[in-house]
């Protein structure tokens, strides 16, 4: 959310080339830009559903989920990227994010991994 | 003493203090709710096939909660960029429009809960006339003082025929009126019902309260908070930036919690 700002900070280690711009944008283009995102949400969602509903006898349960969540992961991006400005920050919030999304994959991670590792002779 | 680089960004980060606070703040949510999600992941990849349940929410309404966010996700940016415009009438239109969009989530969200407060799987002692065991459907009537219960419903003979719902849409359901003597349990469909409701209710709880959270904040903004426009419209503006990454994030959860707990 930082496309309206007028000035650049100096000497930002940190401060990565971003979509700040030097002058204000145009009110009108601004709204038309949460238009075409609000339509892509819309269109994914759509998506989601029809995957949903695919008949099960060709697309097996695996192969739906997998579509849902790509779809979802799209739209999560849409919505990260365009509405968080994710697409444009600086190089500290990215940073931030990178420990983050680190963090997330191991809790994950290490949840499939636990499934494969019950110790033999238990139950669950 | 004033607190520093609380509207204007530091000069080695580029960013200002508060953006950074709700960032970290932000990444901790994501290990909160990846928590929820991984042990989702456990116990769905854990059940025996055929045994998780399918269609047990109404889809239309969770579409139309998914809309809503997505629309006040778009309602609260327009509400900083039109502070960063320093168009203060547009911001007020719009973050009511936010407000309102949230409480709107909310109804619908709560209506679900009751439908499923209010939805009963009751086991008889022995077959009903129609050959089935199990009556299940919405409470219509449960006066402690009369010895039977009145639900809209159907029989079915076992627990299986109540596992996937989506292809049973088309059943027809009646009012059936139970005495309390044939009733050997009754429950309804809380949390306490199965793992997959306790997951959707612990899960959209934790986010319902995030939308709660999230609204309170956006009417301070609306409300009282406002005078601080008068004073330092740039301070306000960036308030109003930090609750918006706030909102787009319980957006973001909301997208991957819509497929999981409705669609798959």
């Amino acid at each position: 959310m930082s496309e309206f700002k007028t000035v650049e900070p100096h000497n930002a280690p940190f401060a990565g080339k971003s979509e700040l711009h030097e002058h204000p944008v145009d009110f009108n283009s601004y709204l038309r830009r949460c238009v075409y995102v609000f339509v892509a949400v819309i269109c994914a969602v759509s998506l989601m559903l029809v995957a949903s509903y695919l008949p099960g006898e060709r697309f097996n349960w695996t192969a739906k989920v997998a579509m849902i969540l790509v779809i979802a992961c799209t739209n999560a991006f849409v919505v990260a990227g365009f509405l968080m400005h994710l697409i444009s920050e600086k190089k500290m919030i990215y940073t931030l994010l990178a420990f983050t999304a680190f963090f997330f994959a191991g809790l994950m991670g290490l949840t499939v991994w636990a499934m494969q590792d019950f110790p033999a002779g238990t139950t669950h | 003493m004033e607190i520093p680089y609380a509207v204007h960004p530091r000069p080695d980060t580029g960013i200002y203090n508060a953006k950074v606070g709700i960032w970290l703040f932000l990444a901790s949510e994501v290990m909160l709710f990846g928590a929820l999600f991984s042990a989702y992941v456990l116990i769905r990849v854990g059940t025996p096939p055929g045994e998780w349940p399918h269609g047990w929410q109404n889809v239309t309404l969770g579409t139309a909660n998914t809309l809503v966010l997505a629309l006040s996700a778009i309602t609260t940016l327009m509400a900083w960029a039109a502070c960063k415009v320093r168009q203060f009438g547009k911001f007020k239109l719009f973050h009511g429009c936010t407000l309102l969009l949230a409480l709107s989530f909310l109804c619908i969200k709560g209506f679900e809960y009751y439908d499923h407060l209010t939805h009963y799987e009751i086991h008889l002692t022995a077959a009903s006339a129609s050959g089935g065991s199990i009556a299940d459907g919405h409470m219509v009537e449960n006066d402690p003082g009369k010895d039977y219960v009145i639900i809209e419903g159907r029989y079915v003979n076992s627990e299986q025929q109540l596992i996937d719902l989506r292809s049973q849409k088309d059943v027809p359901e009646t009012e059936l009126k139970i005495p309390r003597s044939q009733i050997k349990d009754m429950q309804s469909y809380g949390p306490w019902h199965n793992d997959y409701l306790a997951l959707y209710f612990t899960m959209t709880a934790l986010h319902a309260l995030h939308i709660l959270g999230g609204s309170i904040v956006i009417g301070y903004l609306w409300g009282p908070g406002r005078k601080l426009w008068k004073t330092d419209p740039e301070h306000f503006t960036n308030r109003v930036e930090v609750s918006g990454l706030f909102w787009h994030f319980v957006d973001l959860v909301w997208i991957f919690l819509f497929p999981v707990l409705y669609l798959t």
